[in-house]
């Protein structure tokens, strides 16, 4: 069985299907891009992983273990990290601090969080902004502060929900190459994306959903061939 | 943060220069009125440093922390009218049945957010009066609980007791603040949703919050047992004179500050003896402390303390440009 396995899983909101018997798999050390139109359950398969719902049905199961109905707390505490699409910096903490809180994760001792914090700041290239009130951080650093966090807790997979809409070019480019270096360290990575550019560099396999359901998998230059893709997004020829 | 403020070497030692004049200031010989208001300042710093651990730092608003005086006072008073003994052990008896109160608060009312949860609180503190009018043979009922001969006619004592409490409910936060709990505190508060995904188990954290403030809490519902040596449901479990005040005295001195609760008990206790030395104004004095919330929250939002830069910056204004 892979690393993460996505087995059968739907999600139902009273009668709407946002997810329809989602199944695919990551291996250990791999890219994965998740993509789709807007409303296709991208965020919901990932606040299904992450334990922020419990699907209607099926399993999520991480090293052959099940994870799915358990709190999002417990799933971090196994190595699961996600970032959100709308950032939810802890607002009126420091940069710095905000790494530290989650740093605390691994360790009990704060001295040694905040060695760790600054670490993974520096990591992320946010060095210079220690010490800036997080709600004052514009966009692009934000959405890298919240990879900073996820990091923090020390995961084997990292979900990343649209970390890249919003940014400049440069600030892009800052960002492809922080994810590069996560997966140096051997961090699995599944990423939403709506940047096709970026999505089709970095990935190794993309997953398209549509309406709930998975329409295509396979590497980025199969799924760019792929009629049913194209269709999704540009509608019938 | 504030926490990591380390500016002046002075600040340092603040804390222990304050504990130091406090120490030895019942040998200035002050009148027993001057001293009882101290002591009800003292009393109230504890009470709002509880409060602000729950509400300031962890960010879950209680509108009912007179639940848990009201409790200490009466798990204190109790162990008087019914065991015969010094309502003194109330101390240590009130941190089991108030924590237990907690735990059972929080499982009900923790897993609300935000205004449910302190509306939820709030419904607890008049459910435990009515409870305690009610009961009427464990209770003692409206008639309530007199203790019949007082420790200590002099207030020296029950000033040291209650000046011991204060000091270590400083120094407990203190140490919870500046800990990992501190941490989790504050990121439950800034966001609960990215604290639960960043691996921190919100339920376990808030509940601990919840127990700490309303230990802390308890102790001084146990000390106002003591040192009026009377208490009534309506007293101890009063919606405005307890819980509403609680969050004025914090919301005046400065919400998730060390010294915000102390600044504002003196003030909110200062200004209610005022108040209530004018016969004429009655019941009116509801209607001061309402506008006093109101012009704080639009003016100082932080309190006196959290905002203490803003007020300096108009000091210097008034005095005209140099």
């Amino acid at each position: 069985m892979s690393f993460l396995e996505i087995k059968k899983v739907s999600m139902f909101f009273g009668g709407l299907a946002a997810l329809k018997d989602v199944s695919f798999g990551i291996t250990k050390g791999e890219i994965l891009g998740l993509i789709g139109p807007n409303g296709a359950g991208k965020t919901t398969l990932f606040n299904v992983v992450n334990g922020f719902y419990k699907p209607s049905r099926g399993d999520v199961f991480f090293n052959d273990i099940t994870i799915s109905g358990h709190k999002p707390h417990e799933i971090c505490q196994r190595g699961i990290a996600r970032t959100f699409q709308v950032v939810k910096p802890l607002q009126r903490m420091s940069v710095l601090d905000n790494v530290i809180a989650s740093a605390l994760l691994r360790t009990g001792n704060r001295k040694q969080a905040e060695v760790a914090a600054r670490d993974i700041l520096h990591f992320t290239a946010l060095d210079n902004d220690r010490e800036v009130i997080s709600r004052g951080l514009p966009l692009g650093k934000r959405k890298r502060l919240e990879i900073a966090r996820a990091l923090a807790t020390q995961p084997e997979i990292l979900l990343l929900d649209e970390s890249f809409a919003g940014l400049n070019p440069s600030e892009l480019d800052a960002s492809i190459g922080i994810i590069g270096k996560i997966r140096e360290r051997g961090i699995t990575i599944m990423i939403i994306e709506h940047h096709m550019k970026v999505i089709m560099s970095i990935s190794d396999r993309i997953v398209v959903l549509n309406y709930g359901e998975k329409i295509a998998e396979g590497t980025p230059q199969e799924i760019r061939d792929n009629g049913l893709v194209v269709e999704a997004y540009l509608g019938e020829a | 943060m504030q926490m990591r403020d380390n500016g002046f070497q002075m600040k340092k030692y603040f804390p222990i220069i304050i504990a130091v004049l406090l120490a030895a200031l019942p040998f200035i010989g002050l009148s027993s009125y001057v001293m009882h208001i101290i002591i009800l300042v003292i009393m109230w710093s504890v009470i709002g440093m509880a409060w602000n651990l729950l509400s300031g730092y962890c960010g879950q608003v209680s509108f009912g922390h007179a639940a848990f005086f009201g409790t200490g006072a009466y798990a204190s008073g109790m162990l008087y009218s019914k065991f015969g003994i010094s309502a003194w052990w109330g101390l240590p008896f009130s941190i089991i049945v108030v924590t237990l109160l907690a735990l059972v608060i929080g499982y009900i009312c923790l897993r609300l957010r935000g205004p449910f949860f302190a509306l939820a609180t709030l419904s607890m503190g008049v459910i435990l009066r009515i409870t305690a009018e009610n009961l009427v043979n464990f209770t003692g009922g409206d008639l309530g609980i007199m203790i019949r001969e007082r420790t200590w006619i002099e207030k020296t004592w029950y000033y040291y007791i209650i000046l011991a409490v204060a000091c270590g409910t400083f120094l407990a936060i203190k140490i919870v603040i500046e800990s990992k709990l501190g941490y989790y505190f504050v990121a439950i508060r800034e966001d609960q949703d990215a604290a639960e995904s960043l691996g921190i188990n919100t339920t376990l954290y808030k509940t601990i919050a919840l127990c700490l403030s309303a230990m802390l809490t308890g102790f001084a519902g146990v000390f106002y047992m003591n040192y009026m040596g009377y208490i009534d449901p309506k007293v101890v479990f009063a919606l405005h004179d307890i819980s509403i005040v609680t969050i004025m005295v914090v919301m005046v001195g400065g919400v998730a500050t060390y010294w915000g609760p102390v600044v504002g008990a003196i003030i909110m206790v200062l200004l209610s003896e005022i108040i209530r030395s004018v016969p004429a104004l009655g019941t009116a004095h509801h209607t001061f402390f309402g506008i006093l919330l109101i012009v704080i929250i639009i003016f100082l939002p932080n309190g006196i303390v959290g905002d203490f830069p803003k007020l300096r910056k108009l000091r210097d204004l008034s005095r005209g440009p140099s």
